[in-house]
């Protein structure tokens, strides 16, 4: 049956004109399509927010350096943050979600096919959008400018006053576009996982990537919404006159403080929670041994949730709260790394004793282990209120939230594109050029992010477009810099694997890991039908109790 | 798969899960409180920090009568969907059209409001905070009113054109859930504006 659909496909493909398969692509409303432009949507913009990133190193690689003007400066930090969480991990992890959970979980497709389709045209055009304003900024008489307040854009500096023309709505606009469409694609994963498993898929049979992306997207319900309503109360006071975080009228500026943190801190685990999903499931495969502690692995991450809704005003020690909030902000943030912790020891209780084997997912997975705990580390520092009233706002906490993105997310993110790159394309990615896009990427990862800790202890604020000389902070600055370089030097290395391996990689075949999940029981590529007849499962690990009906985990439960 | 023997149980044969419509209605929801709650707390937050005036107090009456009209039409909407599950296709069509007219008899009474709020009292959203506050937290129910209403013709025209039986009737259901939230929000509004913040 299976090879069969791939020869469908391939016919299908090598007569078709290529307008044909454009139009076929815009108007998809397949869960795996979706999944792929989704991330190479996402891939795009991680290119571009790179890029920015690298401009404000270079700028910042010598003391009094002239490379861009501080106004360039200010946008290159707003258009970063904002391009990096949005329009990157946002998608990125809505492709990986859509692509995978209906797989996972035996579905045809998403629950609401043509409703997904509309949630990737909305983020995709919230991006457009965003970049539209370097055009279109102070409208098309006066020359653009990218939004510049940075990416909390907090009040009063977003207001009519501060930030003048249109900078700030296209800012606000594209949030509250792709915020919409990130709802409506977080309502279309529960549906799928509450009403579309296959037949003897109960919840506690799931796999753990479908159970954590259904709580990261319950988490989407309710901090994605806060923000689109902080957006909306932006644009009254911007274009109706509102006074919503206008302090003249009496409104309050720590209001949009608190409403954007409602959003800001729980989109962290919004991000990092389907990075757990993804080393929940490669190192179990990597190390030959069913995951340790699966209900415990749930729970915790279901715990995670909760708290992470009530630990918001730790990014507000600075601004002088009442020392009950300070208290209650400290507890619940530390509380926060018990049940990380107690998955950090699940997945080491995973590869314990396990026949581990390193290849490169598994390689990114190990990085992602030891570079999480550690940024963990610095977070609990920070959460401590006094230590943040000295180093909030400085380049440790800089340091410290790349090290979350960069050494967790991202790590976590490329194991699994490694993994499930066979899936998607039908071919492996190259696993030399593999091998040495991580070694380059941890070599650069640590001597950019180690080192920024320490300018910021020294007192380096962040977001300054340059410094004076002599304060110590020249040759880490400049070894920083120099760090990221080496990182970009190994994306390019990724970006060459995606693209040679698609041509000339290695034939994957359905199943080259030897894993266990459903979605390696067919093709790869998969057929747009996914299974020709509705899987039927009895245990966690249904393609390991096809391989051994002698001794299946079916017979455990 | 089928052709391979394995030891496997057989499946449950009562395997059955939620309607995919009810959970993707309710996530909504759950989404949307999110949103209403923000503008609830910025109301409450804001309560008696205008600088200037006119206050809640001053301008405010409160719609008993049209506060009456959209709560019954939850009412009527839930044995709407009754009947029409019931296969009783008339009666439907005429407690959805009561609906209707109760929920586009709320939204007038919104409109008069605004207008005497405007007209009579000088407010509007960028008068003070009371002003910014009650627009975007009563505007914003309105909105979902307004949505709710035009879904809820789009089905009386197909209704009308004969194409909802009771085999539609669970994707009726949604709706209906839809419009219980629209209300149940009133009364938290309702609450929150003309109770608690006069």
């Amino acid at each position: 049956m299976s090879s069969d659909a791939i020869a469908i496909q391939t016919a299908e493909a090598a007569g078709q004109p290529w307008v044909a398969t454009l139009h076929e692509w815009v108007t998809t409303v397949d869960h795996k399509r979706l999944g792929v432009l989704y991330i190479l949507y996402a891939l795009v913009f991680l290119v571009i927010g790179g890029l920015e990133a690298t401009v404000m190193r270079i700028q910042l690689m010598h003391p009094h350096n002239d490379f861009v003007s501080p106004q360039v400066f200010n946008r290159m930090f707003t258009m970063h943050g904002t391009t990096m969480i949005f329009f990157v991990a946002m998608p990125i992890m809505f492709g990986f979600a859509n692509y995978l959970v209906p797989l996972m979980i035996g579905a045809r497709d998403m629950a609401f096919p043509r409703l997904n389709a509309f949630s990737f045209w909305l983020t995709a055009f919230g991006g457009f959008l965003l970049y539209f304003s370097f055009l279109g900024g102070s409208g098309l008489y006066g020359a653009g400018n990218a939004p510049d307040v940075g990416w909390w854009a907090y009040a009063p500096l977003a207001s009519r006053a501060f930030s003048p023309g249109h900078s700030s709505d296209y800012w606000t606009i594209a949030l509250l576009a792709s915020g919409f469409g990130s709802i409506a694609t977080a309502i279309n994963v529960i549906a799928t996982i509450v009403s579309m498993r296959c037949p003897g898929m109960t919840l506690s049979r799931m796999p753990l990537l479908a159970w954590l992306n259904l709580v990261m997207s319950g988490m989407v319900l309710l901090a994605i919404s806060p923000l689109s309503a902080a957006q909306i109360m932006l644009l009254v006071d911007r274009y109706l006159g509102g006074h919503f975080f206008d302090t003249q009228a009496g409104g309050s500026a720590t209001l949009w403080m608190h409403f954007f943190w409602i959003f800001g801190h729980p989109e962290v685990y919004v991000l990092i929670i389907p990075c757990f999903a993804f080393a929940s499931e490669i190192i179990p495969v990597f190390s030959r041994k069913p995951i340790f502690g699966y209900p415990v692995m749930v729970g915790a991450t279901v715990c995670i949730a909760f708290v992470s809704m009530s630990v918001w005003a730790h990014h507000m020690f600075t601004i002088g709260m009442n020392s009950y909030a300070n208290s209650f902000f400290t507890i619940t943030t530390m509380a926060v790394g018990v049940p990380t912790g107690i998955k950090i020891f699940n997945w080491l209780g995973t590869m314990w004793g396990g026949n581990i084997q390193f290849k490169t997912p598994m390689l990114f997975c190990i990085g992602f282990l030891f570079q999480f705990l550690i940024a963990g580390l610095t977070g609990i520092m920070l959460a401590s209120s006094p230590f943040d009233w000295q180093l909030g706002g400085s380049y440790f906490v800089v340091a410290h939230f790349h090290y979350v993105i960069v050494g967790g997310i991202l790590f976590a993110l490329f194991g699994a594109f490694y993994y499930w790159y066979p899936k998607i394309t039908g071919r492996m990615l190259n696993e030399r050029l593999g091998k040495l896009h991580f070694w380059l990427f941890v070599i650069g990862f640590h001597l950019t992010f180690d080192l920024m800790h320490i300018p910021g202890l020294l007192g380096m604020p962040r977001r300054i477009y340059t410094y004076e000389p002599g304060r110590g902070w020249d040759t880490l600055n400049y070894l920083v810099t120099i760090g990221a370089f080496i990182q970009g030097t190994a994306i390019l290395v990724f970006v060459v694997n995606l693209v040679i391996s698609y041509f000339k990689g290695a034939k994957a075949g359905n199943d080259p890991w030897d894993a266990w999940t459903l979605e390696w029981s067919i093709s790869s590529p998969p057929p747009v039908y996914n299974y020709a007849a509705l899987p039927t499962v009895a245990s966690r690990r249904p393609l390991w109790d096809l391989k051994h009906p002698e001794d299946p985990d079916s017979r455990y439960e | 798969m089928s052709t391979i023997a394995t030891p496997l149980p057989k499946p449950p044969l009562d395997w059955k899960l939620p309607y995919r419509g009810k959970v993707g209605m309710t996530c909504l929801i759950i989404a949307e409180s999110a949103i209403f709650t923000i503008f609830v707390v910025a109301y409450l937050f804001y309560l008696g920090k205008s600088v200037t005036g006119p206050t809640p107090r001053e301008v405010l009456e409160t719609p008993i009568f049209y506060t009456i009209c959209l709560l019954s039409s939850s009412l009527t909407i839930h044995f709407a969907g009754k009947l029409l599950e019931g296969g009783r296709r008339g009666g439907f069509l005429l407690l959805w059209l009561v609906t209707i007219a109760l929920g586009a008899l709320f939204l007038y009474g919104t409109g008069q409001e605004w207008h005497r709020l405007i007209y009579q009292h000088g407010l509007t959203i960028s008068t003070n905070l009371f002003g910014t506050t009650y627009y975007s937290l009563v505007g914003l129910h309105a909105f979902h009113v307004t949505a709710g209403l035009i879904m809820l013709t789009i089905v009386l025209l197909f209704g009308l054109a004969g194409r909802v039986g009771s085999e539609r009737s669970h994707r009726v259901e949604v709706l209906s859930l839809y419009w219980h939230f629209v209300d149940a929000v009133w009364v938290v509004v309702f609450t929150v504006v003309y109770v608690l913040g006069r």
